[in-house]
């Protein structure tokens, strides 16, 4: 869950990491009053979850609370790349005599976080890291011992930085990556970090993305922040079928059966396992197939909310079949996700032989879930059949080919 | 008594069913609440929650033999 620049500068501001005087305001009146507070040029900054700001005119610079007010005016009203902002930042235009990076992210391949750590801030790291690779330095770090001093340091220091300015920015690398754990962030980057001519550094620009999972673990922060509950920060706001898979999920603690991404095309997709959600989506579409959802479904669910997922996706207009298949032989009983997806064709008044493209969970009581599939006629396969094969037949159905 | 879902049927005897320790009893035996008492503390089936049965035999475990039968009905109506 991405954070707003001025809720990212306050979690930074937190861990007591020094941040410029800035102010948040959604009012242009009250934008004048902060620069007036400030005292001297401001820059004015959109508060949106969206990249190219300068470009699309969402950042000006004021050298007056009359302008900083104009701008703030301009800027509420500007919407960039279709999101309107928040509100405006209003930040003292500080005198930077070298602008640094100091990142944070989550390595999903070694399950660690990695510091990363450049002299050269103020542009994309990833440009930094092709352009100027020796001026980027990284390093794992433990999820559970916090970074040292001395391992902030190697960091550092292999970009080149020395002196003062090593020493000072120690301390700030070691809150970011205490930041970075204490709050499940799987993004925490301050960029740039400012050197100013009294060589104190501070951070002039922040971002933060939080493991959506992690939400529940950090709710009182959260309310700090002013994030409401029902925020889902996404790239896009849910769709309404989305939302009403939120609502089948909530509806009983057991496994799941939810997570809907909206996609248009007309075979429903009812998959899960371990990951399997992905690589199924993936075969299907490899196979020629044009799914009309993603979903996730598994850890058990109750035959009623395996039956309000299918009747979700059965519902969706387009959708012609729906394929129900799980990657690996996982504890979700077969039994019970046959029940569901079977009663809700039975409740929606489809056949489920017709309507049931292919059924294919290996795990927990398949013997007794064949039952109920034969006796439906659903076709159906065991665990000798691969998830590729499976998402083959479940296309050439749909596609009206021969199984 | 008797209760049918989709693919679960319940069976109780009658004796069994107006016998309240044991209406107590099925009711905090099944995990997934199909038995519940009636206001006179009789047994009564929460038809709704049938096809969550698990088969866990919880109920058949907690009643004496014969009283209580699930069955299922897409296995040609055997008995658990």
């Amino acid at each position: 869950m991405r954070l707003f620049e001025y809720e990212a500068r306050e979690v930074v501001k937190r861990a007591g990491i020094p941040v410029t005087d800035y102010g948040f305001t959604t009012d242009p009146a009250e934008a004048a009053q902060i620069a007036q507070r400030i005292g001297g040029p401001t820059v004015i900054k959109s508060q949106v979850l969206s990249g190219g700001r300068m470009k699309a005119g969402g950042v000006k610079f004021a050298d007056t609370p009359e302008q900083a007010e104009a701008y703030a005016k301009d800027i509420l009203a500007l919407e960039i790349g279709g999101h309107t902002p928040r509100g405006v930042l209003v930040d003292p235009k500080a005198e930077v005599e070298q602008e640094y990076y100091a990142g944070v992210v989550w390595d999903g391949t070694r399950k660690q976080p990695v510091m990363i750590f450049s002299p050269v801030g103020g542009i994309d790291i990833e440009q930094v890291a092709e352009e100027q690779p020796e001026k980027v330095g990284r390093r794992h770090f433990s999820n559970i011992l916090p970074l040292s001093d001395f391992q902030a340091k190697e960091v550092i220091a292999s970009t080149g930085v020395t002196g003062s300015a090593l020493n000072r920015l120690v301390p700030i690398v070691t809150r970011l990556a205490k930041l970075f754990v204490d709050n499940d962030m799987v993004l925490a980057e301050i960029n740039p970090l400012g050197r100013l001519a009294d060589g104190s550094f501070v951070a002039l620009d922040a971002h933060m993305d939080m493991e959506n999972e992690a939400r529940g673990r950090h709710r009182k922060l959260l309310a700090d922040l002013g994030v409401g509950e029902e925020e889902t920060r996404q790239a896009r706001e849910a769709t309404p079928f989305e939302l009403a898979g939120e609502e089948v999920d909530a509806t009983d603690h057991r496994g799941v059966a939810g997570n809907v991404t909206e996609f248009d095309g007309n075979l429903g997709l009812v998959i899960g396992a371990g990951g399997g959600s992905l690589t199924l989506f993936d075969a299907v579409r490899a196979h020629g197939g044009d799914p009309a959802n993603y979903c996730e479904i598994g850890g058990n669910p109750s035959v009623a909310k395996a039956c309000g997922l299918a009747k979700l996706v059965l519902g969706k207009p387009g959708v012609d079949k729906i394929a129900v298949m799980m990657s690996i032989v996982s504890n979700t009983r077969v039994d019970i996700v046959a029940r569901g997806v079977i009663k809700a064709c039975v409740e929606l008044g489809y056949d489920p032989a017709e309507k049931i493209a292919i059924f294919r969970i290996p795990g927990a009581w398949e013997e007794e879930g064949f039952k109920i599939l034969e006796k439906y006629g659903v076709d159906y396969a065991d665990r000798s059949v691969s998830l590729n094969e499976a998402a083959r037949r479940a296309v050439e159905k749909i596609q009206g080919a021969p199984a | 008594m008797r209760a049918d879902g989709m693919f679960i049927a319940v069976e109780v005897d009658d004796q069994a069913a107006a016998d309240t320790a044991l209406a107590r009893k099925l009711t905090e035996a099944c995990p997934v609440d199909i038995y519940a008492q009636r206001d006179d503390g009789a047994l009564q089936i929460v038809e709704q929650n049938l096809d969550e049965c698990v088969l866990c035999r919880l109920c058949l475990d907690a009643s004496p033999d014969g009283a209580v039968k699930v069955i299922k009905l897409y296995d040609d109506g055997a008995v658990l």
